[in-house]
């Protein structure tokens, strides 16, 4: 998909560009607020990673603008500004997403990913099935191999989030935001907990495990290891 | 030497600086004031009662001297002039402070005790007939010549070719009033000079205080903060803002005495992790085997997110105290949240062998920032978890080993976390609400020593209170926050 990277910083813009590409996206950039709304204007872009401080114009008021002309883009913010009414501003202003700088590369990618998936029509999807494990959004029923799984309501949340993002990784952070709606940090490893816990429920017994662990990243529910 | 000279030619110099200055205080300025108020009331009373000679001279005096003339005149009609002039001169003989004159329309005196025709009164007008007219003269005294004397008098036609004068001397009135102009004098005086020496005094006093406040607050800029503002026992004005003055240094002294410590603790919780970092990333430069440096690239990665973490607490902590947040608050159910974070956590305690409970039924829909209010909470969680692990003998009947409650009180809705682990000695309670206090001093176990000061302020920033109390055994910390009234949640 095509990227376009809004940041003043070179050494980032060059390594995130790198990064972008070898996950096998396009990534373009624009190292300053004018320049980036005039590309974004374009419209041939599938996600805008905009840092909130620019020269000329900063990353709040291009999303602004952005939104005012009905360009409905999805929009990460990248910010040094990592407080509570930061990431407020940022969603407010039209951002979808927020990620505090320094971040790591994984939780960049997994939410550019996110970003994309969000906003393609599949919100009303009434199952999703991975393998032999279904799990019916309308009747709240889990299944693997036809066997009922009896979830609790947020280990079900879970779940469907991770189905949700099939063979992609969603991260720690991700999960925690959306299952919890907690932008905070937990201090301890709470998600690995709840996953450890989803996990002997969905793969125990079985000989192919379908939820996995991507080692320094996040989780990924698929076929594939 | 010209030490003491400088002393000496300055102390004249010092006086009159310092009564300037004295005088320039409002408390002597205020005094100034009602004694210039009281002192022009006073004069203003004064004129107006004796302010005029004429102002001496009552009515009935007046009344009495007409009468006199009157009947003078009644003599003079029934028996002839010759009466009438026999009637003055007996009376004018024996007369102290009575005054008469009787003249002819030539002006010549035919009887009385005045010498001559004084040139104050209108010699008596014929037209006028009966009417009197009058007024305040002067005279020369019989008795003192070189004095002329103030009298009020009557001036009548008697008969068709007299005039007669019936007066009254004003002496003693005159010196009656001279007296009370004198008492006049003398009591406002000394009420004015009173006035302005309390003036002085309160303003003195005033001085001393403030003085002493400018001393102890020069001290404390030029960086001694042990100093305060001496109170007194008074308990006035100045007292209070003593008091409060005091209040504030006290904390400012213990924000210091904080920063002071953060540093230190910065020093060590930042410093230590950074060091790790540092070295690790030059093994792993220095490693011959990729798959190692690998390794140990990923654990300089570990270490950075731990020091981000520490930082974004860190920078949390200080953004909470710098004031509210503008318009990250929301009306939420606190009951749900805090069910959702004891359920969050509960796994987490599972695995640490621990039992959580939550009793969080009743509903409480406050106005917070719903974020912060979810990481105290889990902080407090979180803490209980990590530092009271549970003693080993495996007694259940003790009941959980952490239990979450939220009780809702009429004016603050309350979370406290009670735990069963070593609890914190009392001495020990005001100071582990510090950033960074961790109450081993070896610092060895996990976690960023920010959890509770975090907590703390998020209660402050709520205007709420964090309180540690004895869990006979273990610890309990109660999270109050105040209840919104029903305006507040509109909007």
């Amino acid at each position: 998909m095509r990227i376009l990277l809004i940041e003043d910083d070179k050494e980032t813009v060059r390594y995130l560009v790198k990064a972008l590409a070898e996950s096998g996206h396009t990534a373009d950039s624009a190292d300053d607020g004018e320049q980036g709304l005039a590309l974004a204007r374009e419209g041939l872009y599938d996600v805008l990673v905009v840092d909130r401080m620019l020269p000329e114009r900063d990353g709040l008021s291009v999303v602004r603008a952005l939104r005012a002309e009905g360009i409905r883009t999805p929009v990460l913010f990248l910010s040094a500004l990592g407080e509570v009414d930061d990431r407020v501003k940022g969603l407010k202003a039209g951002g979808d997403d927020y990620l505090t700088k320094p971040f790591a590369l994984s939780e960049l990618l997994a939410r550019i990913e996110a970003l994309v998936r969000r906003s393609q029509p599949e919100e009303s999807e009434p199952r999703f099935v991975v393998a032999d494990l279904v799990l019916d959004r309308l009747s709240r029923r889990v299944t693997r191999g036809g066997q009922q799984i009896v979830l609790q309501p947020r280990e079900f949340r879970l779940l469907e989030y991770l189905m949700k993002n099939a063979g992609q990784i969603v991260t720690r952070t991700m999960l925690l935001e959306k299952v919890w709606d907690y932008h905070f940090d937990p201090q301890t490893n709470v998600i690995d907990v709840h996953i450890s816990r989803l996990r002997s429920k969905i793969d125990k017994g079985f000989d192919k495990p379908l939820l996995h662990t991507v080692r320094g990243a996040g989780y990924m529910i698929g076929e594939g290891g | 030497m010209g030490e003491t000279r400088d002393t000496v030619a300055a102390k004249p110099a010092g006086w009159s600086r310092s009564l300037a200055a004295m005088a320039s205080t409002r408390a002597f300025q205020q005094a100034a004031i009602f004694v210039a108020a009281a002192l022009i009331a006073g004069g203003l009373v004064m004129w107006l009662l004796l302010g005029r000679t004429s102002d001496l001279v009552s009515g009935q005096a007046i009344e009495t001297m007409m009468v006199e003339a009157s009947g003078i005149a009644d003599v003079a009609e029934a028996a002839g002039p010759a009466a009438a002039i026999d009637v003055v001169a007996r009376r004018s003989k024996d007369a102290t402070s009575r005054l008469y004159l009787l003249v002819s329309s030539k002006g010549t005196k035919l009887a009385g005790n005045l010498e001559r025709w004084p040139d104050a009164l209108p010699r008596a007008d014929q037209r006028s007939g009966n009417r009197n007219s009058g007024g305040v003269f002067e005279y020369g005294s019989t008795v003192d010549k070189s004095r002329a004397r103030s009298a009020a008098g009557i001036v009548r036609a008697i008969s068709k070719d007299m005039t007669l004068l019936v007066g009254r001397d004003l002496s003693l009135q005159q010196e009656y009033a001279a007296q009370v102009r004198w008492l006049y004098l003398a009591g406002f005086g000394a009420l004015a000079l009173a006035g302005l020496a309390a003036g002085l005094i309160a303003s003195r006093l005033a001085m001393r205080r403030i003085g002493e406040i400018v001393v102890t607050s020069d001290r404390i800029m030029a960086g001694d903060f042990t100093q305060r503002v001496p109170a007194t026992s008074a308990g006035d004005e100045l007292d209070r803002l003593a008091g409060n003055l005091n209040a504030m240094l006290d904390r400012i002294e213990s924000l210091m005495a904080g920063l002071r410590e953060v540093s230190d603790n910065i020093a060590h919780d930042l410093k230590t992790p950074l060091t790790r970092l540092r070295t690790r990333a030059e093994a792993a430069l220095r490693d011959g085997d990729p798959a190692q440096a690998r390794d140990g690239l990923g654990r300089v990665i570990e270490d950075a997110d731990e020091l981000i973490k520490t930082f974004n607490a860190l920078l949390l902590i200080a953004r909470l105290e710098a004031g509210p947040l503008e318009g990250s608050t929301e009306t939420f159910e606190l009951d749900e949240l805090v069910r959702d974070v004891a359920e969050l956590y509960e796994p987490v305690a599972e695995e640490a062998g621990m039992t959580l409970v939550c009793h969080a039924d009743e509903p409480a829909i406050v106005h917070a920032n719903r974020q912060l209010i979810g990481q105290a909470v889990a902080n407090l969680i979180d803490n209980a978890i990590k530092y009271a692990p549970r003693s080993g003998s495996g007694d259940r009947h003790a009941g959980a080993d952490i239990t979450v409650d939220l009780a809702v009180a009429q004016r603050e809705v309350s979370i406290s976390v009670s735990d069963r682990g070593p609890g914190i000695p009392a001495a020990d309670r005001e100071r582990v609400l510090k950033r960074f206090v961790r109450l081993e001093a070896s610092r060895t176990r996990p976690g960023t020593g920010l959890g509770l000061s975090l907590v703390a302020a998020v209660a402050r920033l709520h205007g709420g209170r964090i309180l540690l109390e004895d869990n006979a055994p273990g610890l309990r910390i109660v999270l109050a926050l105040p209840r919104q009234d029903e305006k507040g949640r509109h909007d």
